[in-house]
């Protein structure tokens, strides 16, 4: 059983690297080196400000990005393909698929994120000169933005065990949104009365809380990232992305291939 | 125990968002495969053959009844180990070789990492693949993924094997070959259930066949039972300009084409027909019994229901 | 069957996923209280943020907006004394959305009062009021806003009667604005000046928390003035019968009141043995400065637990 997950991800992650999807790294590392290098001209006193504020922010945007349309496309493509079809009839259990399926999606934008890392690490060395002890909590940050993709990756592979590409993809990206803001969000359902209350706040609490995750502004300002709350994200994302890939499983197992 | 059993597999599809309109796909279908033979299904277009493969390889899930696969359910991984599925027009995943293609479903397939490796090789040059073994799936002809598709199939030594118009993107030559292999797996001992509007490829391989129309089984029986039956007439085909009159009231019926003349008629008038194309000095090309084509018993099954003649298998 | 159990199995751990998910979220949420709006602390410049917001400032405005209306009013109703965030949040509201009358309207209603009615900071009012009014030359709510400020808490009469002229020149302002103005001379810091003052505040408004504050000045100035009538009619009763009334019975046998009073909450007044009137409840009427006993204290801002303290 296993080993059948560990091929599954293995084979995910292959065809996702051979799909050049790490070719969005170079696109990225010339935004970072272009932005580090302006910045670095005009001398503006906040350059770490800037380099960490926007290299955290792109490494964000553009794993979502990839997230949802590497995770979309491997499900809901390999379902339109037909790939599926001499996939399924072999002694892999669908349940196996997705969570072998979810393991190598992870596992690409791990791979991902940490060479955006390096490169958010070499652009701020450029920049200022030197690392100071705050930077560490960077990595704090970095470490958050791979939570937030865990349970975007989810996400995506749960409204393509039901879905069409384009409408799981725009679900998954509408649920990052909203989920930036949850916080804001549940304020405004505690302060709502009567039944619109109670539907937001329902809401509120099943739309995945990514604004816990943001810390970029700290971070940027060189401030310390609480040990309580790595410890909660953590624990928050593995559970979110259970959560969604149960649901993902229950929904695939009995799903009817066309 | 029958290789392949079905009983009462029915298949009905929701179609339509809002108001869900009911096309069934599959009527009640009983159905015994045994272990060892070549058997066809054989239909138009839309008929369910697709669908009855998809019931059978677990990739759609019956409204009703149930198909059993050497004695178990055909959800059960056991079962699945012992199948090979080649669906129609198959796609695989563009960026792997042939080799890596081959080598990830061998792993999916349980099959021990040892043998696997010498095991891929070997499928690849049975089904004529051997130069193309590193190449990237993206880059092959339709031709080529049907070969793909049938070393995956057969990869990991299945007993059944599944195949949904094996035929089809190839050319005469890769029809022949895989008519060949197909040959072979049955004298390996293997069960292979195919689907495919071709005729002769049927008749050629089949031990027996089964018509199906519109969802429903129209008749099944052995191959060569269906061709043994003899009209009780006889094909005289010699060289002439025109049909001889006294061959006309023998009850024959004449096509004419060119200088050939082609004549069927009752066995009983074989000597009289003879006789006449003796005193006219006629030459004999050839003289046959008339058997019933196999398509013969096809297009009888087409027809709407109730009109068709199902033989006991 | 295989499959049933595997259904069983993958809804019971979707079941307490989500559980635990809630759960954790809760915590989450109590460790990070206040977080989105410190955030505003890290905003150094408006304008950069308006840029960022890639033409949807309005949107970022509103967002702002809506943090800065729960962070007072929950604030607020927990009485709490320190408000440092108030004025960063409508900052950059403002400076998102220029046009954003009702974030002037909050700001001069509960940025310039005293915790806990407010944030205590009547200059940072005054400039964010003259910031709107800026950018909304023509609007003349935003100079009524400005001179409520100067009026109410910084006592400022004259710059207060500017400000309601100014206004009054803008064309289709409301006319009690040069009403205002006429009357600040001679009727500064009298009762109907700050009825006149808060019934306009409740009419140019639809905010919530802006109205409910306005309501309840406009109670706490009737409580004064019926408690100083009603003293005033006890004085009378002892000049002509030499002695206090023990109930409002005698008031109303004396033909001074026709029945017994009540506060605008409903509850009758009290007449003490020693003359004086008192509200029967007094925690429940804001702002009132006569009728409670001696030595009363309102009840005093509580310390957020969550605040550091730092500005």
């Amino acid at each position: 059983m296993n080993s059948r997950i560990a091929h599954v991800a293995f084979n995910t992650f292959r065809e996702a690297v051979r799909d050049r999807v790490l070719y969005n790294l170079i696109a990225f590392a010339v935004l970072l080196s272009g932005a580090a290098i302006l910045v670095g001209q005009i001398s503006i006193d906040i350059e770490r400000l800037v380099v960490v504020n926007l290299g955290l922010t792109a490494v964000t945007l553009f794993g979502v990005v990839i997230a949802i349309f590497i995770g979309i496309g491997l499900v809901s493509k390999e379902i339109e393909k037909r790939t599926l079809y001499t996939v399924l009839s072999r002694p892999v259990r669908r349940w196996e698929f997705v969570v072998g399926k979810f393991l190598g999606l992870t596992g690409t934008l791990l791979v991902n994120t940490f060479f955006m890392g390096v490169a958010v690490f070499l652009a701020l060395w450029y920049v200022a000169h030197h690392l100071e002890r705050g930077d560490l909590s960077i990595t704090a940050a970095l470490y958050f933005i791979v939570l937030q993709f865990l349970i975007v990756c989810a996400l995506a592979l749960l409204f393509s065990s039901f879905s069409s590409p384009l409408l799981s993809a725009v679900f998954t990206f509408a649920l990052f949104v909203i989920g930036s803001l949850s916080e804001d969000l549940r304020g405004f359902a505690a302060a709502t009365k009567g039944i619109a209350g109670a539907v937001a706040s329902i809401v509120a609490y099943l739309v995945p809380n990514f604004s816990a995750m943001n810390v970029v502004n700290q971070v940027a300002h060189g401030e310390t990232v609480a040990g309580q709350l790595i410890l909660y994200n953590t624990l928050y994302a593995l559970l979110y992305s259970t959560m969604a890939i149960s649901g993902a499983v229950l929904i695939f197992q009995r799903r009817n291939l066309k | 125990m029958a290789a392949i059993e079905t009983i009462n597999l029915a298949k009905t599809y929701a179609v339509g968002f809002w108001r869900k309109k009911p096309r069934t796909a599959l009527l009640p279908l009983n159905l015994t495969i045994e272990t060892g033979e070549i058997f066809g299904f054989l239909g138009p277009n839309g008929a369910g053959k697709t669908t009855t493969l998809k019931l059978l390889t677990g990739i759609v899930f019956p409204t009703s009844g149930t198909a059993r696969i050497l004695g178990k359910d055909v959800d059960d991984p056991v079962v699945k180990a012992q199948i090979g599925f080649l669906p129609e027009q198959p796609y695989f995943y563009d960026h792997l070789t042939a080799r890596e293609l081959l080598q990830y479903y061998g792993q999916l397939s349980g099959m021990p990492a040892k043998d696997l490796s010498s095991r891929v090789e070997k499928m690849l040059g049975r089904v004529g693949l051997a130069d193309a073994a590193h190449t990237q799936l993206r880059k092959f002809s339709k031709g080529m993924l049907q070969r793909v598709g049938l070393a995956q199939a057969i990869l990991h030594d299945p007993r059944l094997v599944f195949l949904d118009e094996p035929m089809s993107g190839l050319d005469p030559i890769g029809r022949r070959e895989v008519r060949e292999l197909i040959q072979q797996l049955k004298q390996e001992g293997k069960t292979v259930f195919f689907s495919t509007h071709i005729l002769s490829d049927a008749e050629a391989l089949c031990d027996r066949v089964g018509v199906i129309h519109q969802g429903q089984l129209r008749g099944v029986g052995a191959v060569a039972d269906l061709t043994s039956q003899v009209h009780g007439k006889v094909e005289m085909i010699f060289t002439a300009g025109s049909v001889p009159a006294g061959l006309t009231s023998l009850g024959a019926e004449a096509r004419v084409s060119g200088n050939m003349v082609s004549v069927v008629l009752p066995e009983e008038n074989q000597e009289a027909a003879l006789e006449v194309l003796r005193r006219e000095r006629l030459r004999l090309t050839s003289l046959t019994p008339v058997r019933t084509s196999l398509e013969e018993y096809y297009m009888q099954n087409l027809q709407p229901a109730g009109k068709s003649m199902g033989v006991g298998a | 069957m295989k499959s049933s159990r595997l259904s069983l199995v993958a809804s019971v751990m979707l079941l307490l996923s989500l559980v635990g998910t809630v759960a954790t979220l809760r915590t989450l949420d109590g460790l990070r209280r206040d977080a989105t709006l410190k955030e505003v602390l890290y905003i150094h410049s408006p304008k950069a943020l308006k840029r960022m917001s890639l033409g949807y400032s309005g949107l970022v405005a509103d967002l702002y907006w809506t943090r800065a209306v729960q962070y007072f009013g929950s604030r607020h109703i927990a009485q709490a004394s320190d408000f440092h965030l108030l004025s960063p949040l409508l900052e950059i509201t403002t400076a998102l959305d220029p046009k954003l009358t009702v974030a002037y309207q909050f700001g001069s209603n509960f940025l310039a009062p005293a915790p806990p009615n407010g944030a205590g900071e009547p200059d940072k009012a005054v400039s964010l009021v003259e910031h709107g009014i800026q950018n909304n030359p023509d609007n003349w709510k935003l100079y009524y806003a400005l001179g409520f400020i100067y009026y109410m808490d910084l006592k400022d009469y004259r710059k207060a009667g500017e400000a309601f002229q100014r206004g009054a020149d803008v064309p289709k302002a409301h006319p009690f604005l040069r009403l205002l103005a006429a009357q600040m001379a001679q009727h500064a810091g009298e009762y109907r000046m700050s009825r006149m003052l808060w019934t306009a505040t409740y009419e140019t408004t639809t905010q919530e928390q802006i109205r409910r504050n306005a309501v309840d000045h406009l109670r706490a100035l009737r409580v004064d003035e019926d408690v100083t009538q009603l003293e005033k009619l006890v004085a009378t009763y002892r000049e002509r019968t030499g002695r206090l009334p023990l109930t409002f019975g005698d008031l109303v046998r004396a033909g001074l009141i026709g029945g017994v009073p009540a506060d605008p909450t409903g509850q009758p007044y009290k007449l003490m043995p020693d003359g004086r009137i008192e509200v029967r409840y007094p925690d429940t009427l804001l702002y009132i400065t006569k009728g409670t006993p001696a030595g009363y204290m309102p009840p005093r801002p509580k310390a957020d637990p969550a605040d550091s303290g730092k500005k």
